[in-house]
Parts: structure tokens; C-alpha cells; sequence
């Protein structure tokens, strides 16, 4: 496969799951601002612009930091390049550049996605209309995953598409978490003592593994557990490790070449998430675990991009 | 005594032409709301399948829908015989003229055509002088413009030995037509056009540098935004090779190769679809972001191959085209099976005068125009057009031609008032490689408002399927 048309899947299938990403951490500031405690609320308010790195850029753009500005910027400003809108925007442009290689139910989907949210007013998304604009975008996500894993021929288009899904879906479970951590858990002596349990419940709800952890867990919310959940649990679609057991398959599957870097990254980390305990990576410390995943994960796109889908 | 124009399907006393009959007794027995309701399917599956252009100038990137007919153009198979026959004549005096003037130059030495008109020309190709390339074939693409005068006989109007575009809406003009239709297929035997894909891929391979045992094609697009993007994608698709832009493309120890997620890998023929000027900055534009530094030296080489070749414009050229006949008389010594249309070259003195004088009755075209851009139809221009262009003529007498309004046949066509002959002509594709190939028929355009003359799909033509029938 041609090397720029991988590069088009791969950033098209990133694109659309940041833009779910995205959505699904603006529901859960939205949740945490309006019912939490008026002392977190600028924390609250910040994590969704550190998580995504753009504090500097909204800095620029808003003069105060409440939850309409807040949504207006990482929901539909044109000019934020991690918005929801941009990234519905490149999706679908990517998607436009290699559309002969796509199935037209694929194709459809994008196009017709971002028809829709150019013609969603502002007032709406910004006012009431906040969780129905998230679970549309999520929708939309979960459409296009689904349209694609059903409909396009298994060979490098899918296995790109597969391996810019997961790597974002990694990237961000790896950021919420550690914002997260990082807000909530200022010391490790902290760690489960004086947990929010409302908190940790909106974490998990962000990552639709709420349930799950009743599930799997039958327990009351423990932040060891939640990081279990999050990290190492392979049931859970969202962890790392199930990312990285869809990452893995992606790259087998990708007929190889002589620079071999990136696969070889891949396996380490795998491997690392299949064989650690929750209790080392605490012992360790979670933000200095999250840290070196996060630098990983980075290391890895990089390599992917150099390997396969050539200059940046 | 004035005639009218050609009526394709009806003979001057009414009755139906027998080629067309099949057809007209289908209209006749067919109601009106199956046929509509067949027509708006067809735009809904356009829409669908994304058979779109890019129009220029159009709020950047727009793309439209070329205008479909679901009324096939019909031509009775023993025309077409005669018209594969002039057209293979054609286009294999066109490509001896090509390796002519890059070799021997013997037609301008025998004084068959000016010396300077080849030599001069903006399109003849220095860089192509003495390259041998295989079986001798510069243009192994063609689209050769017919249409019908008044007495029904077909004439050529411009060759296009370039980059010709159109094959894909053939293609799926028929396929179309065999969705929505498929019991017309049944009433007589339509000649297949279905296996285009397969010969022009057929025709790549024969250009590949003899020493490919197994050649490697892409074809070469300058983009998505490119108003015939649809096409190259299309024919990429259907032959199962790489549709490739510039930046996938580099040269390296001689050889072209293309970036993949699994190295370099070589590639040995490039049907491209970006003007000379672009094809390697290098060489030509410098500017060019579209072609591959250093494709012209390995060209030159003989390590890759180009469809078509280099330089092929000084054959198709406006200022040319009224030399193809003796061009045919000097190479094969046959007489041409089909006829020029009568054209006035502005750079004889003569001729401009008279031009000048006829601006009104005449169509006044750029030698390097293609597209309908460029041009002036006298009779339905305003005068104060005829006289921007006449000032635009005197300024550059050489840069035009002129030719007497033609009527160009009609064909039955779906209009909004019902069905109402429109003007059509006939693009036919003729492939040269080891052999030259063609389908039978080719791409009928068809001018969809009322009196109009201009076909092409960037000024508001449709297309036609085009059958030839036994």
C-alpha cells in the first residue's frame, strides 16, 4: 500500500475516535462542573485543555475559563485543531483523498457527519443541548468503527485504520487517567484514603466502563481498582490493554519491512501490560507509570509514521 | 436549399432509421413514470456512487454531477466499422508523425507541413528528440472528436493525444444503463464496452522498457481537487493498480520507485494524467509540485515508461490538425477514410481576412484551447464578443483557427418538456500498443440546452451510452 494512502487511513481512523474522545471527556467536565465542589472547579475545568495540550491556545482564544467558553472551544471552534469540529473536519478529508479505497457506506458516514455538524447551531451545543451534541459525536464514532469493521476487506486499509483507532483510544485512556490521578490524588498517601467517590464514578463513566466495573469488580469504587479497570483489564475495550492487544494484532497483520522499530515497541509494551501487577505500578507511582506509557505511546506513533507512512 | 441537422434517429420523411427502431418501439411502449422514475434512480446512484467532476472556477473544489441521458446514442455496426477504420488510420499516422518529427523530421524536409510550425511549437518536446520508445507509440491513449454534418457524414473536429478524459463515464454510463434497463439489453445486441479496463492495461504493459519482465503500472494524477480526479481514481480501481501522486513517486539509482508501508518499489510505466509541463520540476516548471524530480532523465534512460510520452501536444495542436490528411497521404500513402473539418488558420493572410470578415457565421478557436474554454461561437455570440475576440485575433493572428458553424447530428434526449433532439458527438478511444485496440463506440456528449452546440461537461454537456448494434 501506498505509503501516503496508510497515512490517510491511519490519521482519518485517529480523527474520528479523538473527536469520541473528545466528546466523552467534555460529558464528564460537564457532569463534574455542574454537580462538584465550586474548590475543583477550575481544576475540573482545565483537565479537558491539558489532557488535549491546548491551555496556550485557549488562552488565546477566551479571556475566562467557565463551561460554555469552555465547549464552545473544544466542540466547534474551527480554529482549535483538536476540536471536535476539526477533527470531524479531517476525518472526512482524509477520508475524501483515499475514498476509492474505502467502502461508500464508510465514506457516507463521514460525509454525512460533517454535513450534520456544520449545520449544528452554536447556541445549541454551548447551552442545553451539550449532552445530546456528545452522544451524537459518540454515535457518529461508534457508526463509522462499526461500518468500517463491517464492510471493508481485511488488508492494509483496515489494518491501518485499526492501528489509528487504537493507539488514539490508548493515548487518551493513558491522558484522562493521568489528569485525572493528578488532580484528584495530589500524594501517594492519598491513594485510597480520601477518595471522591464522585469523581472516580465520573471517570469511569467517561470511559463507558461504569457498569463494568460493578461487574467485574462487584466492589465499592477503589482508585487501585479504577487504575486496574483502566489499565490492565483486557476485558474492558477502553484500557490500555485491550488497546494494545487490537494495536498488536494491527501491526501482525501489517506485512513487515527491514525498519522494524515500531513493532518492536509495540510487543515491549504489550508485553509490559500483560505482565505487571496494579500493585507495582503504585509502588512505583501511577503518574510516573502513566508518564512513561504516554511517552510510549508518542515514541510509537512517530515510529509508525516512520516506518510505514513516511515524512511527517 | 438550407438543411437542417442530422437527425440520428429519424430519416428526412419521419420514419424511424431501422438501427433505431428497437429503441423507438421501447419509448413508445414504455409509460412516461417508469422512465421518469428510472431517471431520477439514475441520479440518485450517480449521486451515490460519487461520479463527479471538479468544475474550475466554481467556488474552489465544488464538485457536480455530469448530466446523465438514459437515452442511448445508437450506431448500426457497419458505421462503426468504417469509422474504426479511419480512426485506427488516423492514429497511426498521428503517432508516425510523432516519432517523425522527434527522428528524421522527413515530412518537414519533403515540405508536407511548415518547418516551423512543428519546430516552434510551444508542445514539440526538444527533450524527446532521438528517444526511442517502444513499438514506436507516443500517444498510446487517444480521443479522437467526431461529429455529423448535415448529410449524416462523420468528420473529425480535433484529435486530443494528450492526457483525453471521458472513458469512465462511458464505462459507467453503461453500466448504468444495463441497472436501469436491462430488457433494452434484451431487444438487440449491444456491442460490449465492459472489457476497456483490461486492453488499456494491456496497452500500458506494451509500453514498459523491454527489459520489465513483469511491469509494474500506476497511473499519475495531480489530485483529488483535479476536475477529472474521478476518472483517474476510477481507472486505477478497475485495472488494480496504485493511483499515485507526485510526492509517492521519487527517483533513485535510475529507476522510479514508489513510497509504500513496505519500501520503495519500482514502478516501470506511469499512465499519467498531468501535463508535460508539470511532469518533473527538474526539467520543466519548476514551480511544479505536482511531478517527480528527475523523471525525465530516467525516462530518458529508457527505465521507465510514460503514457503518453512527452510532447505528444505537437500532434494535436489546433494549428496541426489541418495537416492530418497529408499526414496520412505521406506515412501510409492511403487516402483518409475520415475527412477533416474545413479550417481557416489565421496565420495565413488570407485566411485571417476572410476570418475576420466571418467572425459572425464562424467558430473561432485557440490552437492550444481545449475544454470549450477559448473559444467564440459566431452565430450566437453578441457583437460586442465578436469584437473582444476580433482584437484578440489581430493581436496574435497565429494562436487561431477558424471553422464554419457545424450543425452536429441530434440524438432524442430527455428534457424537461420531454424527449427533443439535442446535439451529440462522439469521442471514440483508441488504444496503441503491440496492436491498436478500441471498444465500439466511445463517449457521446450531448449539448442539453436547446440550440446549443457546446458539449463539454465543464459548460453544461451531459453523456449519452453509446451502442453499437448489430
Amino acid at each position: 500500500m501506498l505509503s501516503r494512502v496508510a497515512d490517510r487511513i491511519f490519521w482519518m481512523s485517529r480523527q474520528m475516535e479523538r473527536a469520541e474522545n473528545t466528546a466523552r471527556i467534555l460529558g464528564v467536565t460537564s457532569n463534574l462542573v455542574l454537580f462538584g465542589t465550586v474548590d475543583v472547579q477550575e481544576e475540573n475545568l482545565l483537565a479537558p485543555l491539558s489532557i488535549t495540550g491546548t491551555e496556550e491556545l485557549y488562552k488565546e482564544r477566551h479571556d475566562k475559563l467557565d463551561l460554555p467558553a469552555l465547549i464552545d472551544f473544544m466542540a466547534l471552534d474551527e480554529k482549535n485543531p483538536s476540536s471536535i469540529y476539526s477533527c470531524l473536519k479531517w476525518a472526512r478529508e482524509n477520508a475524501h483523498a483515499v475514498r476509492w479505497l474505502l467502502t461508500s457506506e464508510m465514506w457516507e458516514t463521514l460525509n454525512a457527519t460533517w454535513i450534520e455538524v456544520r449545520a449544528i447551531p452554536r447556541s445549541r451545543v454551548i447551552g442545553s443541548g451539550a449532552t445530546e451534541f456528545f452522544d451524537w459525536v459518540k454515535e457518529r464514532s461508534h457508526l463509522f468503527r462499526g461500518v468500517t469493521y463491517g464492510t471493508i476487506v481485511r488488508g492494509e486499509a483496515f489494518n491501518f485504520s485499526r492501528l489509528g483507532t487504537f493507539l488514539e483510544r490508548a493515548d487518551n485512556t493513558a491522558r484522562i487517567l493521568d489528569v485525572k490521578y493528578h488532580i484528584l490524588l495530589p500524594s501517594v498517601e492519598d491513594v485510597g484514603g480520601a477518595l471522591d467517590y464522585y469523581q472516580w464514578a465520573a471517570l469511569l463513566r467517561s470511559v463507558s466502563s461504569f457498569e463494568t466495573y460493578r461487574q467485574l469488580y462487584r466492589d465499592q469504587i477503589f482508585p487501585i481498582k479504577v487504575a486496574q479497570l483502566l489499565i490492565l483489564e483486557r476485558r474492558m475495550p477502553r484500557s490500555l490493554a485491550a488497546c494494545f492487544d487490537q494495536v498488536k494484532e494491527a501491526l501482525d497483520r501489517i506485512r513487515g519491512q527491514r525498519d522494524e522499530s515500531a513493532k518492536r515497541l509495540a510487543y515491549e509494551l504489550h508485553a509490559r501490560l500483560s505482565y505487571v501487577d496494579i500493585e507495582e505500578v503504585f509502588q512505583g507511582g501511577l503518574h510516573e507509570y502513566l508518564t512513561a506509557v504516554l511517552t510510549d505511546i508518542g515514541e510509537l506513533g512517530s515510529r509508525v509514521q516512520r516506518a510505514y507512512l513516511g515524512a511527517i | 436549399m438550407e438543411r437542417g441537422p442530422y437527425d440520428e434517429m429519424r430519416a428526412a420523411d419521419g420514419a424511424v432509421r431501422a438501427h433505431f427502431r428497437a429503441l423507438a418501439d421501447w419509448l413508445a411502449e414504455t409509460p412516461a413514470e417508469r422512465v421518469a422514475e428510472k431517471r431520477r434512480e439514475a441520479d440518485l446512484l450517480f449521486h451515490r456512487v460519487g461520479i463527479t467532476f471538479a468544475v474550475y472556477g466554481d467556488n474552489a473544489g465544488a464538485e457536480r454531477l455530469i448530466p446523465f441521458d438514459t437515452i442511448p446514442r445508437v450506431i448500426p455496426r457497419g458505421e462503426w466499422n468504417e469509422l474504426e477504420k479511419g480512426l485506427r488510420q488516423r492514429v497511426a499516422a498521428l503517432n508516425r508523425f510523432l516519432h517523425d518529427v522527434y527522428h528524421g523530421q522527413e515530412i518537414l524536409k519533403a515540405g508536407v507541413i511548415p518547418a516551423e510550425q512543428v519546430l516552434t511549437n510551444e508542445a514539440y518536446q526538444v527533450a524527446m528528440l532521438g528517444l526511442e520508445l517502444p513499438n514506436h507509440v507516443y500517444s498510446h491513449i487517444a480521443g479522437i472528436d467526431l461529429v455529423r454534418h448535415e448529410d449524416g457524414k462523420y468528420h473529425v473536429l480535433e484529435d486530443n493525444l494528450r492526457t483525453p478524459s471521458g472513458v469512465s463515464y462511458m464505462l459507467e454510463n453503461r453500466k448504468m444503463m444495463m441497472r436501469l434497463f436491462p430488457e433494452l439489453f434484451a431487444r438487440q445486441h449491444v456491442h460490449p464496452v465492459e472489457h476497456y479496463p483490461g486492453l488499456l492495461l494491456e496497452t500500458l504493459r506494451a509500453a514498459a522498457p523491454p527489459a520489465a519482465r513483469d511491469p509494474v503500472v500506476a497511473v499519475l494524477t495531480p489530485g483529488q481537487h483535479n476536475s477529472a480526479y474521478f476518472e483517474h481514481a476510477f481507472l486505477a480501481q478497475q485495472m488494480g493498480v496504485e493511483l499515485v501522486e507526485g510526492m509517492d513517486l521519487f527517483v533513485k539509482d535510475g529507476f522510479v520507485h514508489m513510497r509504500t508501508t513496505t519500501g520503495p518499489q519500482r514502478v516501470d510505466v506511469i499512465y499519467r494524467r498531468i501535463d508535460d509541463a508539470f511532469l518533473d520540476p527538474l526539467a520543466f516548471r519548476q514551480d511544479s509540485l505536482l511531478g517527480v524530480p528527475g523523471l525525465l532523465s530516467v525516462y530518458r534512460a529508457g527505465n521507465v515508461a510514460l503514457a503518453n510520452a512527452i510532447g505528444t501536444g505537437v500532434a494535436d495542436d489546433k494549428s496541426t490538425y489541418p495537416y492530418v490528411p497529408e499526414m496520412i497521404r505521406f506515412y501510409l500513402h492511403e487516402e483518409p477514410i475520415l475527412e477533416n473539418v474545413p479550417t481557416w488558420q489565421c496565420k495565413r493572410a488570407q485566411d485571417l481576412e476572410y476570418v475576420l470578415e466571418k467572425m459572425n457565421e464562424l467558430v473561432v478557436k485557440e490552437v492550444q484551447g481545449s475544454g470549450g474554454y477559448g473559444m467564440l461561437i459566431g452565430p450566437a455570440a453578441k457583437k460586442s464578443e465578436i469584437d473582444a475576440f476580433r482584437s484578440r485575433i489581430k493581436a496574435n493572428p497565429a494562436n487561431y483557427i477558424a471553422q464554419p458553424t457545424l450543425s452536429l447530428s441530434t440524438c432524442p434526449t430527455f428534457v424537461e418538456s420531454g424527449i427533443a433532439p439535442r446535439h451529440v458527438d462522439l469521442r471514440p478511444f483508441v488504444l496503441s500498443g503491440k496492436e491498436t485496440k478500441l471498444v465500439p463506440g466511445g463517449l457521446t456528449r450531448v449539448a442539453l440546452q436547446e440550440g446549443s452546440l457546446v458539449v463539454n461537461s465543464s459548460q453544461g454537456g451531459g453523456t449519452k451510452d453509446t451502442w453499437v448494434v448489430d
